[in-house]
């Protein structure tokens, strides 16, 4: 059991936490022929969208409201309005995901108001759908937003199965941890059983790398539209990771498909992964102060950022290995540590994207690689204890 | 107050562009305003946080929610040769409560916080969007700050929704001007001191001139703001010349320092071979008229035939391999009229240069260097039409920024990136040298005719 810590700092150094519009973003990143657009100034879309490019390093179509002084001050509806009407122009989408920020909600828009509003008048975005969410940054992180997302997608698109018979199918609602990767093989898995799996977003389908024969505005791939309102039709949700937990209860109260949560799907807790293989957590830092977080195999969990992490393996004495996106590197430079990246943003590396812990392969994998990251360090954390001697040999061997 | 500032700003008297207009649309200023949702390009915080960010010893403090600092820290590739302290990503992290109930306390909590565990020479505050917009004084904090704890904090005022990534950066230069420069005198002044503005030392370039600069026995006093030391930044106003690079970011700044200290400056570029030598000749021009050994004329002179001799030299083995290969330029614009005249000397064909920021001086030359073929001179090429240029086999490769980069690479053509993002120093004679290796590399490596080539099963 686990202490969690909330310090609620007034200084953040060195941030781990992601807003949450930029989660938001990415979940319709594995909507079909999508464009989001974020209501706020045009800043906010930069950020995210840089971000994105260099953790896929992939086309990240990514729009914005453009808000300025006037219409903050004004309100932002017409900003809001033209927006939708020049995407519907120029990309032709079929889904446009309209995610809020902190600008827009600190002075208090109706988004989800205006938006019904103005597709009243205006034909042009009848045949689109548009997905409101709000997801302001002052408020969660980056897995807050694609939860939000994903609820609101299926808020607005899923539908009750009716007289239609039940499919072959298995509903997955993949969490903002697993890479594109890490869906297509538990896709596989699923369909290993005969059955069908639909992931909402389906990231495997967008962002992985392929070359597309012509020029496309929009994502490049993911779900469908229809594929969504089928929701309905299948025989089982499977939801992971506990952020995803309103989401799968939405669907569910929607059209009646029973779900099921897994925290992970076998390995794919890289932190869980590592206490199964008897390592010892020297230092756990998050984001959010969730109740689960208690159940971790670590004295404390301190809500924080990376300097929080610095302070806590000081203090430990050491460590071995660092499990992180790539924004601990500075941390890991300055004390030697060999760093791990996992998670989101990797900019350092490649392959974020391929990167697969899921499944009986993807654990395998996983094991190899930090098994293989020890080696190469060994006895770091102990270069002063009983364990050092011998260390580099057994390396070797 | 920001208002009056940025109005200013907009009119410039300094910028070339600004010139070049008529009475009437100067008065209109020169921001261009967004469309939603066809909008690209960072906002005025983005802007200031790039032109002061690479002051390498300084705290960076971004009052503001999440998004300003959690998905940007650390993403700049402006390097250091000293203090790493600029790499960590400050942030007061605003939270619904600090929206209620304002974020001044929690801001000057921040900043003394900063202070205690980094001991830096000067904190720089950035207001936001929403820290604007509930009325936060960031100023008022600052000073407050600044006389309770004793070190210097600096009020950026360039919340994102004030404009663009460009205003941004002027705004930034207000900040330098009316709160750092001038507040140190240093006691070593040399005839021989130059600052340079408008320089980040992306991916190191600082150091592809900054020895050109020494061989002839000149002082870099402060670069604004690659590579910089708070302390060098604040005693500069001591140079006796300023070199202003990317011209369209800091020429207030340098316009309002010659006013003010009689500091002479000039807009160059050290980015092309002969711009590189350009700017050395009028560095030391400025120099020499105000006092400087006059052998500096002489000597800067040899320097420049040697360099230049050395890297056509060295450009000579690339002709073949790059010879009738056609490129286009997609960079924003800014000089890039001498970047043309680089590869059209190895034998490369431009088939298109934007100039989108491009003076009017400037795009007048890159005219004449492309044959007076206006048709190559876009504004802004849609991403649709680029591919299609690219498909179409009327570009081999494209330089330009990483937000164009995929438009290229899913059209199977090479790509170089030559923003802000970029690997590579291109800068000076060296870097024009490395420009043209990475462009062979990139365009004759072999992996394009596979990809290229239709699947086994397709044929």
């Amino acid at each position: 059991m686990a202490l969690i810590v909330d310090h609620n700092k007034a200084l953040s150094t060195s941030p781990l936490k992601v807003s949450a519009p930029l989660g938001a973003a990415l979940a319709f990143m594995g909507m079909k022929g999508c464009l989001p657009m974020f209501h706020g100034s045009q800043g906010c879309t930069a950020f995210a969208l840089v971000m994105m490019v260099r953790h896929f390093r992939e086309a990240i179509p990514l729009q914005t409201t453009a808000m300025n002084e006037i219409s903050t001050i004004l309100g932002g509806m017409d900003q809001v309005e033209q927006g939708l009407l020049n995407i519907a122009k120029r990309a032709k989408p079929e889904i446009i995901g309209l995610i809020s920020t902190a600008l827009t909600e600190t002075r208090g828009e109706d988004m989800a108001g205006d938006v019904k509003q103005i597709r009243a008048r205006n034909k042009e975005l009848h045949d689109i759908a548009v997905i409101d969410v709000s997801a302001p940054d002052f408020s969660g992180s980056l897995e807050t937003g694609w939860g939000k997302a994903v609820t609101a997608i299926i808020r607005q698109l899923a539908q009750p199965s009716g007289n239609q018979a039940k499919l072959n199918r298995v509903n997955l609602l993949p969490g903002v941890h697993m890479t594109p990767g890490d869906v297509e093989a538990i896709k596989d898995i699923i369909a290993d059983f005969g059955l069908e799996a639909v992931a909402l977003p389906d990231l495997s389908d967008s962002l992985d790398g392929h070359v597309p024969d012509a020029y496309t505005p929009t994502t490049l791939g993911g779900v469908g539209i229809s594929q969504v309102r089928e929701m309905g039709r299948a025989k089982l949700t499977i939801a992971i990771g506990e952020h995803m937990r309103i989401a799968a209860k939405t669907l569910e109260e929607k059209t009646g498909v029973p779900s099921l949560v897994l925290d992970r799907v076998s390995g794919l807790e890289a932190v869980d992964l590592a206490t199964d293989m008897g390592a010892t957590i020297a230092a756990a830092v998050t984001t959010q102060p969730l109740p689960m977080l208690g159940e971790l195999a670590a004295e404390r969990v301190i809500v924080g950022d990376f300097e929080d992490l610095e302070d806590q393996i000081l203090e430990a004495g050491g460590a071995d290995l660092i499990i992180a996106n790539s924004n601990a590197r500075q941390v890991a430079t300055r004390h030697g540590i060999p760093l791990f990246r996992a998670g989101f943003p990797v900019f350092d590396r490649l392959g974020a994207a391929h990167l697969t812990t899921a499944g009986y392969r993807g654990s395998r994998d996983l094991i190899t690689a930090l098994g293989n990251v020890l080696m190469e360090h060994p006895g770091h954390a102990h270069a002063q204890s009983e364990h050092s001697h011998g260390h580099s040999q057994a390396a070797a061997g | 107050m920001l208002k009056a500032k940025i109005q200013e700003l907009m009119q410039e008297p300094g910028c070339a562009t600004n010139q070049a207009k008529s009475d009437k649309d100067r008065k209109k200023g020169c921001g261009k305003s967004l469309v939603p949702g066809a909008a690209a390009g960072g906002c005025a915080f983005d802007g200031a946080k790039i032109a002061l960010q690479p002051i390498t010893d300084v705290v960076h403090l971004v009052h503001g929610p999440i998004a300003c600092e959690g998905n940007s820290w650390d993403g700049r590739n402006s390097w250091s040769t000293g203090s790493d302290l600029y790499r960590r990503g400050f942030t007061t992290d605003m939270t619904n409560l600090d929206i209620v109930a304002g974020g001044e306390k929690k801001l000057y909590k921040a900043i003394k916080q900063a202070i205690a565990r980094h001991n830096p020479p000067a904190v720089f505050v950035y207001q936001t969007c929403v820290g604007a917009l509930i009325g936060d004084d960031v100023d008022a904090v600052c000073r407050a700050a600044t006389e309770r704890l004793g070190t210097p904090v600096i009020p950026v005022n360039a919340p994102g929704f004030v404009g663009s990534k460009n205003l941004g950066n002027r705004l930034a230069g207000e900040a330098l001007f009316e709160h750092v420069i001038g507040t140190i005198e240093p006691t070593d002044c040399g005839p021989t001191d130059i600052n340079i503005l408008g320089e980040y030392n992306v991916a190191g370039e600082l150091d592809q001139f900054r020895p050109l600069l020494a061989k002839l026995g000149i002082r870099l006093r402060a670069s604004i703001t690659g590579d910089a030391r708070y302390r060098e930044v604040a005693a500069c106003h001591t140079a006796r010349a300023n070199m202003v690079l990317c011209s369209q970011a800091l020429i207030t700044l340098a316009r309002k320092m010659k006013e003010k200290w009689e500091i002479p400056y000039y807009e160059g570029s050290f980015y092309g071979i002969s711009d590189t030598s350009d700017s050395l000749r009028n560095i030391a021009r400025m120099l020499v008229e105000r006092g400087a050994d006059p052998t500096l004329t002489a000597r800067t002179e040899a320097l420049i035939a040697e360099e230049e001799a050395k890297t056509w030299a060295l450009l000579e083995q690339y002709k073949p391999r790059l010879a009738g290969k056609k490129v286009l330029l997609y960079t924003g614009g800014v000089k890039s009229w001498s970047v043309i005249q680089a590869l059209q000397e190895v034998g490369m064909e431009v088939v298109g240069s934007s100039v989108r920021k491009a003076t009017e001086a400037d795009k007048k030359k890159a005219l004449e260097r492309l044959g007076g073929d206006e048709e190559k001179l876009a504004d802004a090429i849609t991403p649709r039409d680029m591919y299609a240029m690219f498909k179409d086999g009327k570009a081999d490769m494209m330089l330009s920024g990483g937000r164009s980069q995929f438009v290229a690479l899913k059209a199977r053509t090479p790509w170089i990136d030559i923003n802000q993002e970029r690997h590579h120093g291109f800068a000076a004679y060296e870097g024009m040298v490395a420009l043209v290796r990475e462009i062979d590399l990139s365009i004759n490596n072999p992996i394009w005719a596979q990809v290229r080539a239709p699947a086994p099963w397709e044929v």
